[in-house]
């Protein structure tokens, strides 16, 4: 989440010159905004017993966190190096942006893509009536799909997400695919939408689940918020601009 | 890699595989086993917590094992049909499983009981190796804490010896990535959540503090003499 009035610094961006004097017409100022940890839309327990409260307030509360605390840091040393003309410092940046840009964008949408167990919210049929028609057109079934979704999502090896996500077809329509990325990585691909994502991180289930993420990757499915993904696939989701 | 690794299991029936073995039409195959550990899982409190070594070593390192051992079975399946594309398809999950396998069988022969050989800091010709390339003790500590600070997701970080310089050199692995070709590990540790979480949580610097407690540095300077 961006917060637009909560302006971390502003940089004078101008190109060296020796007529110091003449400098001011060369600025541009550049604002760089600081972004915050996005308030969760239910209480830290409401995931009980499907993720424990202890799992989402570290989750939220330090994992979350600390990604957007990193990358606060990172964005703010990567506008001096763009000050300095120091490309190596602006390339050795972006991994770190990469990595913690991500992991705030991949927790934002993680925690609207789940929802209190039992609420309308968790009702594939009820909440997401377009999507599901498109995923049964796709897997043959929910069933098939969520079966599809965690075999996808065991293959990771190591850190990353699994997510279903929309391709833009060549008629304008979205092909419905699960795709993992490694580690934090966003997926920002031009006509690619993530509809929803599961943490496969072991921080994400290990003081619960222990070495039995097949068990965490059953369960969660009591907790997606297909709402919020139904309006994603509509493209009206109204997400904060990450 | 070790020699402990591999252990050499016979056939169940014996008696068939050496006729065979005699008529020259056939091998005894190695299998992956999970090594033993030298200590108790226990042992490496309060560095380590014994409920974290007990998972971490009969179920993680056991997942690798038979993960290492299928995608063996499937190579060797495929190249019997001569399905080659298909074994190449294998060599990720190879590279895995296999990486898992190795990596914990070095952790556990590099860690002991800080009552017993862990901890303190390395001494003769490692010590010397450690203070030449990296200036001190305490720089080459600091370096390896980084560098497994830095880790950006699962992996781990190793005191590598490269056997053509001879010089020591800190390298992180992502995954279950093994350290091969002219690197060789001397020393590792293991940055996946599941090696502190369950004890640390989110704190993995006071993880990556605690485990210079159990370093088994005999381990380490044999290693280093071998390598
Ligand atoms: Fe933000
Ligand atoms: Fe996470
Ligand atoms: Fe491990």
């Amino acid at each position: 989440m961006v917060k637009l009035n909560n302006l971390l610094q502003y940089f004078s961006l101008g190109q060296s010159s020796f007529q110091s004097t003449m400098l001011a017409s060369n600025f541009t100022a550049v604002a760089i905004a600081v972004h915050t940890l996005p308030v969760l839309p239910y209480s830290y327990s409401a995931l009980e017993p499907y993720i424990s409260s202890q799992v989402m307030e570290l989750h939220h509360s330090k994992h979350h966190q600390a990604y957007v605390d990193n990358l606060n840091a990172a964005l703010s040393s990567y506008v001096t190096a763009l000050l300095n003309n120091d490309i190596p410092a602006q390339i050795r940046l972006q991994s770190i942006i990469r990595f913690n840009g991500g992991g705030h964008i991949n927790h934002s949408l993680f925690w609207r893509n789940l929802a209190p167990s039992e609420t309308p919210e968790t009702d594939p049929v009820a909440s997401a009536p377009r999507l599901v028609n498109e995923i049964e057109r796709t897997w043959g079934g929910l069933d098939e799909f969520k079966e599809t979704f965690a075999q996808t999502a065991l293959g990771i090896q190591g850190s990353g997400w699994c997510w279903l996500v929309g391709k833009q077809n060549g008629r304008g329509g979205l092909q419905l695919a699960i795709v993992t990325t490694k580690d934090q990585d966003p997926i920002v691909d031009e006509g690619m939408r993530p509809l929803l994502g599961v943490d496969m991180w072991e921080h994400a289930y290990y003081l619960q689940y222990l070495n039995g993420k097949t068990k965490y990757l059953e369960n969660i499915w009591n907790v997606i918020n297909w709402k919020t993904a139904e309006e994603r696939f509509l493209g009206a989701s109204k997400e904060e601009a990450f | 890699m070790s020699a402990s690794l591999f252990r050499t299991v016979l056939a169940r029936h014996g008696a068939l595989a050496a006729k065979r073995s005699l008529a020259g039409n056939s091998f005894v195959r190695g299998k992956a086993t999970l090594p033993d550990l030298k200590y108790d899982y226990g042992a490496l409190e309060p560095y380590i917590s014994a409920r974290i070594m007990e998972l971490h070593h009969s179920k993680h390192h056991q997942t690798y094992v038979n993960g290492l051992n299928s995608a063996l079975e499937a190579i060797a399946e495929a190249e019997a049909k001569g399905d080659f594309t298909k074994a190449a398809s294998l060599a990720p999950l190879l590279n895995f499983h296999g990486g898992g396998h190795l990596n914990h069988t070095l952790f556990w022969e590099n860690l002991a009981p800080a009552s017993r050989e862990g901890g303190g800091e390395p001494d003769g010709a490692l010590k010397k190796a450690i203070e030449a390339d990296f200036g001190s003790f305490e720089t080459f500590r600091k370096q390896m804490n980084a560098a497994l600070t830095g880790i950006q997701g699962s992996g781990w970080a190793w005191l590598a010896k490269d056997k053509d310089s001879g010089n020591l050199a800190i390298v992180t692995r992502a995954n279950q990535d093994p350290v091969t070709g002219q690197l060789v590990p001397l020393m590792g540790i293991d940055a996946w959540e599941h090696a502190y979480y369950l004890q640390y949580e989110n704190r993995k610097a006071e993880y990556f503090e605690a485990i210079w407690n159990v370093i088994n540095w005999k381990t380490v300077a044999q290693r280093f003499e071998k390598a």
